[in-house]
């Protein structure tokens, strides 16, 4: 394990954007979210949860994807270049961390979303380990280890002080590039982060949603779950805003269309979520007619139909964002309550 | 509210009443989601405390499109609302039952976390002591402290539409602050701070949607920007423009029938000041046609919906 050698974050960080685009989590307006260092931001390394996750980085809310042009009989096809410079993402939490797993599953199987895996080739992550978890959290009912997160590179802090822990090859080579900032850590010093991961576990197992039972979310049993009367129940309050997909790490359906710029065309894609009444609406009209539909959806892909394509891994990481921004208060903890055997 | 638990139960047991909206208690002590009871499922869980913020007139519209009467838990600032869709014909009287309920404002649990309080395992209210119990430490806050912002400027504690109300002569004890006060101060800045501040709020937007479908005046059948048709989408800003407009369309489409009930604020996720807008335009309204709070009752015709050939030519006043 190494230690970053000054107590300044300031130094890390200008000697990392020296290098690369450096995103940490910022204040803007009030609220957190992951955006690029300057001397000039205000860095809230302090904060639990950005409002929107890391995500962001590799899966923006909406991004060009073509553009075409039209001069007589022919059209033009404007690609976004293959290149990306590479950057790097630092604060990522646990939770945040291993939803890009559940995001790699989608988009980097074949055929590979060639957007996506560029932003994942091109991006270093390196995570924070929680120190203060709040009630909304539950990662570790997904096998989850809030202090040991799945980055390239992971860092701790206690007392003030940075620990660093190279986890991928990708991690070991940009380390050697901050070499000068880093030294080894003492054996008392390693023991002093382990002795605080295990406090924060400790707190971890006294919060509410810390016994969520999951085990019987199996896809034999995916009927059972779609005909439960108890959809009817849940979802009654329902508004059919986005907030819960928009605020999620692992949410990842997203909707493409044309816009018309006035001197050509370009094609974009965004977000999109289940909650919306126009969600996967076709030429044959809309699947899922009404809220409850809609509701229900969200959380049969997130407990069954994800696990059940990708060798029972659960697309929710139990970061709690969904709990605490849900205008009524209803969310997927809730739900599995609620639905499971409890 | 054990008062209120015997009239609702009075009301479903001798039958004047077939439904009740509520709320619900949730998981945390402080989290409350609209609900409706009946005789099948019993009363169980139905609360009504310093949580219980969400309007629910707007589950009306719904609400009483159903058989049967809905008895309905009426705030007094939520009852703005329900005067407003019953006079823009969203709702069914008829089949409503408004129960008015007291209110001595609300507590903010996002006020109780920006004190830095977090891991909140129970909160106890005690007269004027919240109490509350974190994993990390128990702490007692003063309930004037953390209440909602909205409360803070509360229009008044009278319920205008209901069949019966159940009355309480508990008060918040506070002193209310001036209600424009907010948007005096974004009137002193210049146009360039004040540009600064909406973009800086707006661009944070991320297209819920929340402030929208929370919006008791916000009752059309398809919105707009849900209509693929337009070729606006509802799901991303496609441009800093659109960022923009989508709030300053909604504020436009709501003047005159908004009634500051600040559902809006409340629920965005990133706590963007939409109120703001609104309250923008009721101030200009007051100032042009005189003092006007819409809700009041269900039949007075808003100052953008009448016309008289007194009303004031506002870009004439304003040069004057």
């Amino acid at each position: 394990m190494l230690k970053f050698t000054s107590d300044q974050m300031s130094t890390l960080f200008s000697a990392i954007s020296a290098m690369k685009t450096l995103y940490v989590p910022v204040e803007k307006g009030g609220e957190v979210t992951f955006g690029v260092w300057s001397e000039t931001e205000k860095v809230r390394l302090d904060a639990l949860k950005t409002v929107k996750s890391a995500k962001d980085l590799f899966f923006p809310q909406a991004e060009t994807m073509m553009g075409f042009k039209m001069e007589g009989k022919n059209i033009e096809i404007q690609v976004p270049e293959e290149k990306m410079d590479e950057f790097v993402v630092f604060g990522v939490r646990a939770c945040d961390a291993k939803s890009f797993e559940v995001l790699d599953n989608v988009f980097l199987a074949e055929p590979v979303d060639t957007y996506y895996a560029l932003r994942r080739k091109s991006g270093i992550v390196i995570c924070a380990a929680c120190t203060r978890p709040e009630e909304s959290c539950f990662c570790n009912v997904f096998g989850i280890d809030a202090t040991a997160p799945a980055g390239d590179i992971v860092t701790w802090t206690v007392d003030g002080t940075l620990y660093w822990e190279a986890k991928t090859e990708k991690g070991e080579a940009f380390t050697a590039q901050l070499s000068e900032y880093l030294a080894e850590a003492t054996a008392e010093e390693e023991a002093a982060v382990a002795a605080q991961n295990e406090a924060v576990k400790a707190i971890i197992a006294k919060l509410p949603y810390a016994n969520l039972k999951v085990d019987g979310f199996t896809g034999d049993r995916m009927m059972e779950y779609f005909n439960s009367p108890k959809w009817a129940e849940l979802y009654q309050a329902c508004l059919g805003c986005g907030t819960c997909t928009f605020v999620c790490p692992t949410c990842q359906c997203y909707d493409i269309r044309d816009y018309d710029t006035g001197h050509g065309i370009q094609r974009y894609r965004c977000w999109d979520s289940c909650m919306y009444s126009e969600f996967t609406k076709m030429a044959g009209g809309q699947p899922r007619l009404t809220q409850l539909e809609r509701f229900r959806q969200r959380f049969m892909h997130k407990l069954l139909y994800y696990p059940m394509n990708n060798n029972g891994l659960f697309s929710c990481v139990g970061c709690g964002r969904c709990v605490n921004k849900c205008p009524i208060s209803m969310n997927i903890a809730k739900v599995i309550k609620a639905l499971g055997d409890e | 509210m054990q008062g209120i638990i015997e009239k609702v139960t009075e009301l479903l047991d001798n039958g004047t009443v077939d439904r009740v909206l509520a709320w619900k208690a949730g998981e945390f002590s402080y989290d409350r989601t609209p609900a409706v009871f009946d005789k099948e499922s019993g009363l169980y869980g139905l609360v009504y405390d310093s949580f219980c913020v969400n309007n629910l007139s707007k589950y009306l519209i719904e609400e009483s499109k159903k058989d049967g009467k809905v008895l309905v838990l009426m705030k007094p600032c939520d009852s703005y609302g329900l005067n407003m869709l019953i006079k823009e014909h969203r709702v069914d009287r008829e089949k409503i039952y408004v129960l008015g309920v007291p209110c001595k404002c609300k507590v903010s649990v996002d006020k109780i976390k920006a004190t830095g309080l977090t891991g909140i395992l129970d909160i106890v209210e005690e007269g004027n002591d919240i109490k509350v119990t974190t994993v990390y430490g128990d702490t007692t806050l003063d309930r004037k402290d953390v209440l909602c912002d909205k409360c803070m400027v509360c229009k008044d504690k009278v319920v205008v539409v209901y069949d019966e109300k159940i009355e309480s002569d508990e008060t918040a004890g506070i002193e209310k602050l001036d209600r424009m006060a907010e948007v005096e101060a974004l009137e002193a800045m210049t146009p360039d701070e004040r540009f600064n501040f909406w973009r800086s709020q707006l661009s944070k937007c991320i297209r819920c949607n929340a402030c929208r479908n929370v919006c008791p005046i916000c009752s059309c059948t398809k919105c707009v920007f849900d209509n693929d048709n337009t070729g606006i989408s509802s799901k991303a800003n496609v441009d800093s423009f659109e960022e923009n407009m989508f709030h300053i369309v909604r504020a436009y489409h709501v003047a005159g029938r908004c009634t500051d009930c600040g559902e809006c604020s409340r629920v965005c996720p990133q706590n963007i000041p939409l109120h703001l807008l609104n309250r923008k335009f009721i101030k200009e309204m007051n100032e042009l046609y005189g003092t006007y709070q819409a809700g009041t009752d269900a039949e007075a015709k808003d100052p953008l919906t009448a016309f008289t050939k007194e009303d004031a030519e506002p870009s004439v006043i304003y040069n004057r």
